[in-house]
């Protein structure tokens, strides 16, 4: 196998308070290779947002990344950055799409003006150059280049969403993080918006995380998949495998949980 | 729709809610009927902004409808006086989205379940309105001694969503409508309150208006289901011929968009209703007056041609 693009080992992340620390991540280690869409699933609470907010370094106290972890990107320990070597990192090796990430545009500026912040902090580029490249990256999410001219409140929520899914690829990124992406929207948008991600990653070759708490999208659209639950990473394996023969208890106590479309149906019982 | 109506508890007849300018307006619910029947859960499915909150509040009486007619019990309710209105609300009780939000922090458990039985059974004395609350909480499954004296932000999600289904039913009600009760909790708990849904229906015979865009769930809780769209109902009848074979080209694009574990990306079950996206939008949300019968307790609305 190549260079992994994502590399967590011995993850271990904290959040400090006065009473004790919250071991929020505990010893998580999962690699993501080029090109692959990895899901990561569990529980509100269980850590999967602190891992993505880790990944860019984003993550803020009482959040403590313990010595000993290591986050490699293409080989580079991501804690181990300066500031001016994060800057250059985010966006460009990996971007994130945050959870109602259609309500994190500036809504007094056009769309334009949104996607000329990003290009210009990271290389210079003339108006007109960024208004070309922004046009071109809208035409990757299906979106009317006259739209540059809009502002957030007259795109629908799934536009927006594109939108931003367009800012986060203007960099050719390789790895594309994404929070629970279509949670607020309804499941004909976010097919649109999860099959447009897909053809782009195959097209573009950047590699995905994937966070979700809905399994069945999950293993619908994932290579592989990793299930936490309490911080731990209780089993990781390719998607099919893990719903059709899942290894561990909670694993399995999850697929129960989940009403079915079709064929019988029968009483289900909550995961304890 | 006229056959369901018989023996309905609670009816929309043809009701249509209008919004926005005279010469612009916008239909939040155009032509809609439906009937909740005791014992039994009618689904109500559809997108964001499709209608469906504007049907329950129809159903609560937070709207006017601009046409058509809120039938209880076989008769119309109009301008009814404050007293059928409050007996209306006793009847006809509302479960929210957001339990965090549905309860007052300010108060314990106890005040919350306790409120709704002075105000609608003002007979009960002290002791017989506490073995009331102690009675509501065991239904609801939780520790009625421990309970009692919390308050909400010392509960979990899936236990305030079960407080609020405790306090809908301290009134007797016969009908709940439960608008998207489980979307703002994790699987595990899902679970929990969708069969205590269920069991309360079948226990108490009450009528249940499940509203979802959740394909999955409204096909575990209901018997029937009806599919939204631009606040039209599009296709409606009994869950699963509905689901197994649904006839409406809104209703095959949204079944084909559900997430749905045996199926990968590229093999989809409506490949053409998938890639005709904003044209199947387009055209369900035109008027659309014309109801095919598919079979026995299976019916949409065809497009215009």
């Amino acid at each position: 196998m190549s260079q992994p693009v994502l590399s967590v080992r011995n993850l271990n992340i904290d959040y400090v308070g006065a009473e004790g620390d919250f071991h929020a991540v505990k010893n998580v280690s999962f690699d993501i290779a080029p090109g692959e869409f990895f899901g990561l699933a569990g529980e509100s609470g269980c850590g999967k947002s602190t891992i993505a907010f880790a990944i860019s370094r984003l993550h803020r106290p009482p959040a403590l990344i313990r010595t000993g972890s290591v986050i490699a990107v293409n080989g580079r320990n991501v804690l181990e950055l300066d500031d001016a070597d994060l800057r250059r990192f985010r966006w460009r090796e990996v971007a994130m799409v945050f959870q109602s990430a259609m309500n994190s545009l500036n809504p007094v500026l056009t769309i334009e003006a949104q996607f000329y912040d990003v290009l210009k902090a990271h290389g210079p580029i003339s108006r007109a150059a960024a208004r070309e490249r922004a046009a071109e990256l809208l035409k990757l999410v299906d979106i009317a280049p006259d739209r540059l001219d809009a502002f957030p409140h007259q795109c629908s929520g799934g536009m927006r969403q594109r939108i931003v899914i367009a800012i986060c690829l203007a960099l050719n990124p390789k790895l594309l993080i994404m929070d629970e992406p279509t949670t607020a929207l309804d499941v004909v948008v976010q097919r649109e918006i999860l099959q447009r991600i897909d053809v782009l990653r195959k097209k573009l070759g950047f590699s995905v995380l994937f966070i979700t708490h809905d399994l069945g999208l999950m293993v619908q659209v994932s290579d592989r998949i990793g299930i936490m639950l309490e911080g731990e990473l209780v089993e990781v394996n390719d998607a099919q495998t893990i719903y059709r023969q899942p290894q561990h208890a909670y694993t399995k106590r999850l697929w129960a949980s989940m009403p079915k479309l079709r064929g019988e149906q029968t009483r289900l019982e909550a995961a304890p | 729709m006229s056959d369901m109506t018989s023996n309905a508890i609670l009816a929309l007849d043809n009701v249509s809610k209008v919004f926005g300018r005279a010469d612009k307006p916008v239909y939040a619910a155009r032509s809609v009927s439906f009937a909740l029947h005791p014992g039994r859960t009618l689904a109500l499915v559809g997108e964001s902004g499709s209608g469906k909150t504007t049907a329950a509040r129809l159903i609560m009486r937070e709207y006017v409808p601009d046409e058509g007619r809120l039938l209880f019990k076989g008769a119309p309710m109009g301008k009814a006086d404050a007293k059928a209105l409050k007996a209306y609300r006793s009847a006809v009780q509302m479960v929210f989205q957001d339990p965090f939000a549905a309860l007052n922090p300010t108060h314990t458990i106890r005040y919350h379940l306790e409120r709704p039985l002075r105000l609608h059974q003002p007979d009960l004395d002290a002791a017989q309105r506490k073995a009331a609350i102690v009675e509501l909480l065991e239904r609801v499954k939780l520790d009625p001694a421990q309970m009692m004296p919390k308050f909400p932000h010392e509960l979990s999600g899936g236990q305030r969503q079960r407080i609020s289904i405790a306090r809908a039913l301290a009134v007797n009600p016969q009908v709940i409508v439960a608008d998207e009760p489980t979307s703002m909790l994790d699987v595990s708990v899902r679970q929990g309150i969708l069969n205590l849904l269920n069991d309360m229906k079948a226990e108490l015979k009450l009528a249940l208006l499940y509203i979802t865009h959740d394909i999955a769930t409204a096909r575990y809780v209901a018997d029937d289901i009806m599919v939204m769209y631009a606040g039209q109902i599009v296709e409606w009848g009994a869950v699963d011929k509905v689901l197994d074979d649904p006839h409406h080209p809104y209703t095959r694009l949204l079944l084909s968009a559900v997430p749905d574990p045996d199926r990968r990306f590229d093999d989809v079950r409506f490949a053409d209703e998938l890639s005709r996206i904003d044209e199947i939008r387009t055209q369900s949300a035109l008027p659309q007056t014309q109801i095919s019968q598919v079979g026995d307790n299976h019916f949409f609305r065809a497009l215009p041609a």
